[in-house]
């Protein structure tokens, strides 16, 4: 009797290590599958037309974004990134990239935001400018510190607006962002979902994006990834580059400040 | 005329190592569009690689190869400053050809 209980015990504690190891084991081999396609991130293609739709003449105006200013001077894109989102004091809000890009754009360049807004994203069949000249600015602040001031009472107001649509619990699912992403450990079938109330998860998860995910074949903006997660939630998806996605943003990147900024990412 | 490459290429202790990033759909044939309709096929055949217009690798690629491929390879030789030009070729007669100068490796 004895040793059959003892059996049993074995017997369930064996396949319960066995799987501990296993996940140890594939969380080792997922971080050396990154490293090794890391070096060929496809999103520098995307980084190299940003460049070109950067410096390239469009809209009624036919003006180049090189007088665009994300917040360091007119036309300053090198480490811009870092700090944004910040208060603009031209338009009087807090802007995202994305929506400081949808400033220059119509205001510079002359192009009816409508035309923008209804489809900012990649398709398979039509790659977005905007997007591209996202990856561009982005790749500008590689290997710079995060530093998204919250100085500004604009800025603060943000971040804590920000921070009450992370915890707002709504939709069909009764979802926040925060029940899936504040507590450790937590995952979506393979995928490990980071904790971003803590700094250490908003900040590997921030520095990371935006990023080229390889089951899309696509580059994906941070106004993807958030309107992406609000159709999860079943939650209607957001205006682009509205106030809702740039306070977001906002709370995000500023627990993610202090880390190094090592975007554009590469995800499955 | 295709999408630019990306092509960086550094000399270390006599021997060049060269990364390419192609862009390319690379479609296999194989795949359907949401109408049903088969995608036809859309691949690199042919890429060449030259220093200083010797030729040191030639491959012929297929629908195996991903979309956007990445090709690392080593040749012996190369010195800083010099020329490595990579070209491909596809099934729709497309072609593209890039150049990049050596550099020293850190």
């Amino acid at each position: 009797m004895k040793t059959s209980r003892m059996l049993l015990a074995l017997t369930l504690a064996a396949p319960l290590s066995v799987f501990a190891a296993d996940e140890d084991r594939s969380a080792e081999e997922i971080a050396k599958y990154r490293e090794m396609i890391s070096d060929g991130n496809p999103a520098e293609l995307d980084e190299m037309r940003g460049e070109e739709v950067w410096k390239t003449p469009a809209g009624s105006n036919k003006a180049t974004l090189e007088k665009c200013d994300l917040g360091k001077g007119p036309g300053v894109v090198k480490g811009a990134y870092a700090e944004l989102p910040r208060y603009f004091p031209d338009t009087k809000r807090v802007q995202d990239l994305e929506s400081r890009l949808l400033t220059c754009m119509t205001t510079l360049q002359g192009i009816p935001e409508a035309d923008i807004v209804k489809a900012p994203f990649s398709t398979e069949k039509k790659k977005s400018d905007i997007e591209a000249v996202v990856a561009y600015v982005a790749g500008q602040s590689r290997g710079m510190k995060m530093a998204v001031s919250l100085k500004h009472p604009k800025a603060k107001e943000a971040y804590e607006i920000g921070k009450r649509i992370f915890y707002y619990r709504a939709g069909p699912y009764d979802f926040a962002c925060a029940t899936c992403h504040s507590e450790n450990g937590r995952r979506i079938r393979l995928q490990d979902l980071p904790n971003l109330t803590t700094n250490i998860g908003a900040q590997r998860t921030y520095t990371v994006w935006p990023a080229y995910r390889v089951s899309q074949g696509l580059f994906r903006s941070f106004q993807w990834r958030l309107n992406d997660c609000f159709r999860q939630q079943r939650f209607p998806e957001p205006v682009y580059g509205s106030e809702l996605t740039v306070a977001l943003t906002m709370f995000l990147a500023a627990n993610a400040n202090d880390a190094k900024y090592d975007g554009p990412g590469l995800k499955r | 005329m295709g999408s630019p490459m990306k092509i960086r290429a550094a000399v270390k202790d006599g021997v060049t190592e060269v990364k390419v990033l192609m862009q390319h759909d690379m479609e296999t044939g194989l795949r359907k569009d949401a109408a049903g309709a088969v995608i036809p096929a859309w691949f690199i055949t042919e890429l060449t690689a030259k220093h200083n217009g010797r030729v040191v690798l030639e491959a012929q690629f297929g629908t195996a190869v991903s979309k956007n491929p990445y090709l690392v390879f080593r040749f012996k030789g190369g010195a800083k400053g010099d020329k490595v030009t990579v070209s491909w070729k596809d099934n729709k007669d497309d072609s593209r050809s890039d150049e990049v100068e050596i550099a020293e490796k850190a």
